[in-house]
């Protein structure tokens, strides 16, 4: 029986293989949701936080996760290996660094505002 | 013009959570080989073309991105003129000498910290253990070659808010000239700058971002297209996670592909470009031509490529 992801923020569900990492099963059948980055843990494009079902951590970045975010859930999905069905929100965002269409370089918020980490 | 001062990007230092996951990227699909591990378990890597003991640095930490990156200069009094200059002036901070021999076969290194808020080292002198082929009647490339197998560490791209401190620092203290640039708004500012201090369309370049001390990638050289698109082979083969390419860059005209270690540390291999010389004009590029500024093919923005960094 195969785990499914359940993504709130779009209210959309995937499936995901055993072993897989969240990210990886979302990418392969085509979907959105997570932004895709590095998919090595380093990035934190692909955060999110854990609602509800089992899982285990592969090593993350500590500058994208702390270890006291960790221990409320928050991940990043090309680390996170689901052990269950999983109920996920989405945290990290691609920062737009530039808008081509504004003409210009815009900062989006402040330097901590505008990076992954929250 | 003989090539003076500041002669080549010699090192950089990348951190990786995992080290030997690492070491087996840098050498089996990118195809450096591993040179020494010191008592701290930093692991010290070269490309085949290389002359110096090493040019890439691994360390196991548990955030990823780059440590620093240093520059070879061409003797000791060159070290100590830019060393005072670097003193004396505001754009360089956090200043320190690193003791020779805390890199292997490598002399004192001066390590400061420039605006953007990267940590950058000078050196005069690494041991010359020498490259794969020799220097007595040597054989075009050599034997064993594994992976992509760059001929050597070649630039890095780095994201920083203070784009002018560490322009003006490159420039007026150690000697780069301003290949190439990119300008935004109908003010022009300055949002990215290619650095050489060689005759390379880039030894360094940098993109005004809000972070400081974010690490975009670093860059090995290829001989050919067609090596980098063997490189893309190699990518999927070894399931390595692709970024973006093959394609060429509008910017210093580099053939190009961008992987990620398995840190999430973005590498670049690349081809082609052309030959820099001091009286060559700087280019420059609007932030309305930006799309093929950066891929000249797809002539498109790139989020992932513009916003992902560690
Ligand atoms: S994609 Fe970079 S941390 Fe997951
Ligand atoms: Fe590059």
């Amino acid at each position: 029986m195969s785990i499914r992801i359940h993504i709130e923020n779009c209210d959309d569900s995937f499936p995901c293989p055993e072993g897989s990492n969240v990210l990886r099963a979302m990418e392969c059948l085509g979907r959105r949701g997570i932004p895709v980055g590095c998919r090595g843990g380093g990035c934190g494009v692909c955060k999110v936080r854990v609602l509800a079902g089992e899982y285990r951590n592969e090593t993350i970045s500590r500058a994208c996760v702390s270890v006291e975010e960790e221990a409320e859930g928050y991940s990043l999905a090309c680390k996170l290996i689901p052990e269950g069905d999983l109920r996920l929100r989405v945290i990290g965002k691609m920062a737009r660094s530039f808008d081509a269409t504004r003409g210009g370089f815009h900062f989006y918020g402040t330097p901590s505002a505008a990076s992954h980490r929250s | 013009m003989a090539m003076t001062g500041v002669l080549r990007p010699g090192h950089v230092a990348l951190r990786v959570l995992d080290l030997e996951q690492a070491v087996h990227h840098y050498t089996e699909v990118v195809g450096l080989s591993e040179v020494a591990r010191d008592a701290q378990g930093r692991v010290f890597l070269k490309a085949w073309d290389e002359a110096d003991h090493h040019s890439v640095v691994l360390r196991q930490a548990d955030e990823a991105g780059m440590d620093y990156m240093g520059w070879r200069v061409d003797s000791d009094a060159t070290l100590d003129r830019l060393v005072a200059e670097l003193e004396a002036s505001p754009l360089a901070t956090e200043t320190t000498w690193i003791a020779a021999g805390e890199h292997p076969h490598t002399g004192r290194r001066f390590r400061f910290t420039i605006p953007t808020g990267h940590s950058m080292e000078l050196y005069a002198h690494r041991d010359v253990t020498g490259c794969a082929t020799g220097y007595l009647n040597p054989e075009p490339w050599p034997d064993g070659l594994k992976g992509m197998a760059p001929s050597r560490f070649d630039h890095c791209l780095l994201y920083g808010d203070d784009l002018d401190g560490t322009v003006e620092l490159f420039t007026r203290i150690l000697g780069f000239n301003l290949a190439e640039q990119v300008v935004a708004g109908p003010e022009r500012l300055q949002i990215a700058a290619f650095l050489t201090c060689s005759n390379k369309a880039h030894d360094v370049a940098f993109i005004r971002q809000p972070m400081k001390n974010k690490f975009h990638h670093a860059s090995f050289l290829l001989g050919s297209w067609n090596e980098v698109l063997k490189a893309a082979d190699i990518i999927s083969k070894k399931k390595v996670s692709l970024d973006l390419g093959p394609t060429r860059h509008g910017i210093t005209r580099g053939e190009t592909i961008y992987f990620f270690d398995p840190s999430g540390n973005r590498n670049e291999v690349f081809a082609g470009g052309y030959i820099w010389y001091p009286d060559k004009p700087t280019i420059t590029w609007t932030d309305d031509q930006l799309g093929p500024a950066i891929f000249y093919h797809d002539r498109k923005l790139n989020e992932a490529f513009l916003s992902v960094v560690t």
